[in-house]
């Protein structure tokens, strides 16, 4: 396998290949707690912070399944540091950083069912990433994810004021917007292959 | 409880997941594979039975145990049920075929976290008798796939000009690429939400206007 | 095997209902645990043959798609300029030796990987050291773009390109005589060049460079195995 560089993996990950808006990772915080600006920026934090642990602690463990030759335990074992490393980000937060925690809080539990972490940690695996690749993929991960939702925040937060249909005042105005996004975002596609 | 009244119950309990509280058009859960692997009809259609397998088994495991799993543990309890049959969907599907296998990718493994699952566990399997959560288990799939297919057939439609991988039109069809690929699944999926909320908005109208009639 | 234990677990914890809430957490989680190591054990057994019989169908198909009228084919692993045996899970560089129905060698398939448009292509190719040519090629996995990226597997006038495609090495055997070069549609003149498709240009590169940066490595690692490969049957 060609080695990707670190600077790709990063541009890949946020723009051409965003999880969110390419890969359809994460969707459910994406529509559900893009309301609003000031909701979806500290989801977006934590998000990311859960993503670099949980590839950290995802990597460490491929190692020991590698090596005892029980690649089939994969799965569950990924699930478990999943949710055991937004524990321990829950806990971290709470000694260290009381102000953020208050903010990121409620926000923590719901990641653990965030498929993007876990889709992470299993594309890492995949691509057969080294650490340093796998810390770079999980950090653009986690900035696309980032920009995805607020950039969905900003412009739902506009669309508040403007008049619509009654019917498409739901979940399907979203989804149309999620399509926009991402119609928006294919032009980045192929970024990084011209060389 | 009787057979028959049990019976009886059973077809609002699977009613419930087919359309009432239909996972996808109504309680939005479970977006990552609705969006993801349903740029065929072929693919929505795996993905819809490698779902259900693992909504049916994990549901009749979590219902038989509900009693021993002490409250505190009951979600790492119920992860690790569902992990273990995403592990053997796995496996399975690429025995049947590698080619299905590269198409879904790792969506198979992610139906862990497929919200509607864990939902379902927590707020069905552990409460209600094992016969009736299969059931419940069975209609939620069944609306979960239909969903699935309605888009899949969509998309293929019209993004590649196929129904299950045979050619519907000539030679100078052009196909619309953008359907199969990221955006067209958001559209489409939003399109179909549209037409939901409309058919209901008319329903409550048309209910409303009677209900005004009768009362006068 | 695990399963009476499992039951085991499952029992005890009903006995242990009275004692303290954290054993009897532990005993649950243990037990669960136990019953899906059992089943996750179970299936993957249970399927590890067909799902070895698929992959090996699979590569099957591949190679007697790059070399043409292969009907079975060997594997060997390339340590050091030799032929050895395929290690499983090791980091090898696996070459595929195709043979005919009557046993004769017909040539090397090997893999070949890069970037694309939306990610890497990664294909397999087949090696012809009786005409020093490329014979084929098969797309196993790309994310390229349907309609548009995909023609580098749709394409009949490209996939013409990998019929017969000039893989010369120079006097000294180090090298191609003549790199494997893209042109523009419609403009191929030699044998060596790759007539690259209008509108997916990205992708069609992408095969080219694949193409050279792998068989600029390995044909001349493979030239002085040829005569082994003849007559390894």
């Amino acid at each position: 396998m060609q080695a990707d560089s670190l600077s790709f993996i990063f541009l890949n990950t946020v723009l051409a290949n965003n999880f969110v808006l390419a890969m359809f990772l994460g969707l459910c915080p994406f529509l559900g707690v893009s309301g609003k600006l000031s909701m979806a920026v500290p989801m977006g934090i934590a998000t990311l912070f859960v993503m670099l642990v949980s590839s950290i602690s995802a990597y460490a463990v491929n190692i020991i399944l590698v090596a005892l030759d029980i690649e089939f335990l994969r799965l569950i074992a990924y699930i478990a540091i999943i949710a055991s490393a937004v524990q321990l980000v829950e806990m971290t937060l709470k000694k260290y950083s009381p102000t953020l925690f208050r903010s990121l809080g409620i926000f923590l539990p719901l990641i653990t069912t965030n498929c993007a972490i876990l889709g992470l940690a299993l594309f890492q695996t995949f691509y057969q990433y080294n650490f340093a690749q796998s810390v770079t993929y999980a950090f653009g991960a986690g900035t696309g994810f980032i920009l995805a939702i607020t950039l969905m925040a900003g412009l739902r937060e506009k669309l508040v004021l403007s008049k619509l249909p009654s019917v498409t005042q739901g979940a399907a105005l979203s989804l149309m917007l999620g399509g926009l996004l991402s119609l928006a975002f294919m032009g980045f596609a192929g970024l990084g292959s011209v060389h | 409880m009787s057979r028959i009244r049990d019976n009886s119950i059973s077809w609002e309990t699977f009613n419930e997941g087919l359309w009432k509280e239909n996972p996808v058009f109504v309680m939005l859960l479970g977006m990552c594979p609705v969006l993801a692997v349903t740029n065929s009809a072929m693919n929505a259609l795996a993905m819809g039975i490698a779902t259900a397998f693992v909504l049916v088994a994990s549901s009749t495991l979590v219902s038989l145990l509900s009693k021993y799993i002490p409250k505190q543990v009951r979600i790492a309890t119920y992860i690790i049920i569902i992990a273990t049959f995403v592990t053997i969907v796995d496996y399975v599907i690429q025995a049947i075929s590698l080619d299905l296998y590269n198409a879904l990718g790792a969506f198979i493994q992610l139906i862990v976290v497929n919200c509607m699952i864990l939902g379902r566990a927590e707020s069905y399997a552990s409460k209600y008798r094992p016969l009736k959560s299969i059931v419940n288990a069975l209609g939620m799939s069944a609306g979960f796939t239909i969903a699935l297919l309605s888009l899949g057939v969509v998309r293929e439609i019209l993004g590649a000009g196929s129904l299950f991988g045979i050619q519907l039109f000539g030679d100078n069809f052009q196909p619309w690429v953008v359907m199969v690929l990221p955006p067209g699944g958001f559209l489409v999926l939003g399109a179909w939400l549209l037409l939901f909320d409309w058919v209901n908005q008319r329903q409550q109208k048309k209910a409303e206007k009677q209900e005004a009639h009768h009362a006068s | 095997m695990n399963n009476p234990e499992a039951n085991d677990e499952v029992s005890t914890t009903k006995e242990h209902q009275a004692d303290t809430p954290s054993l009897r957490m532990i005993s649950v989680l243990t037990g669960i645990a136990m019953l899906s190591g059992f089943l996750v054990v179970f299936t993957s057994q249970l399927t590890a043959p067909a799902i070895a019989e698929n992959q090996r169908i699979a590569i099957e198909q591949a190679v007697s798609k790059v070399i043409p009228n292969s009907v079975s084919h060997r594997e060997f692993a390339l340590v050091d300029g030799q032929l050895g045996v395929v290690e499983k899970g090791s980091n090898q560089k696996i070459v595929y030796a195709g043979y005919d129905s009557d046993g004769e060698f017909l040539g090397i398939a090997s893999r070949a990987s890069a970037q694309g448009y939306a990610g890497m292509i990664y294909l397999l190719y087949g090696y012809d050291p009786f005409c020093q040519c490329i014979r084929g090629i098969k797309v196993l996995k790309m994310t390229e773009t349907p309609g548009l990226g995909d023609k580098i597997i749709t394409d009949k006038k490209f996939q013409k390109n990998f019929e017969q495609l000039d893989v010369q090495l120079n006097k000294k055997h180090s090298a191609l005589k003549n790199k494997i070069t893209m042109v523009k549609q419609g403009s191929k003149k030699n044998d060596w060049e790759i007539d690259a498709i209008s509108g997916a240009s990205i992708s069609s590169n992408a095969v080219g460079k694949a193409l050279n940066q792998s068989a600029q490595v390995l044909l001349p690692e493979l030239y002085p195995l040829i005569e082994q490969l003849k007559q390894a049957e």
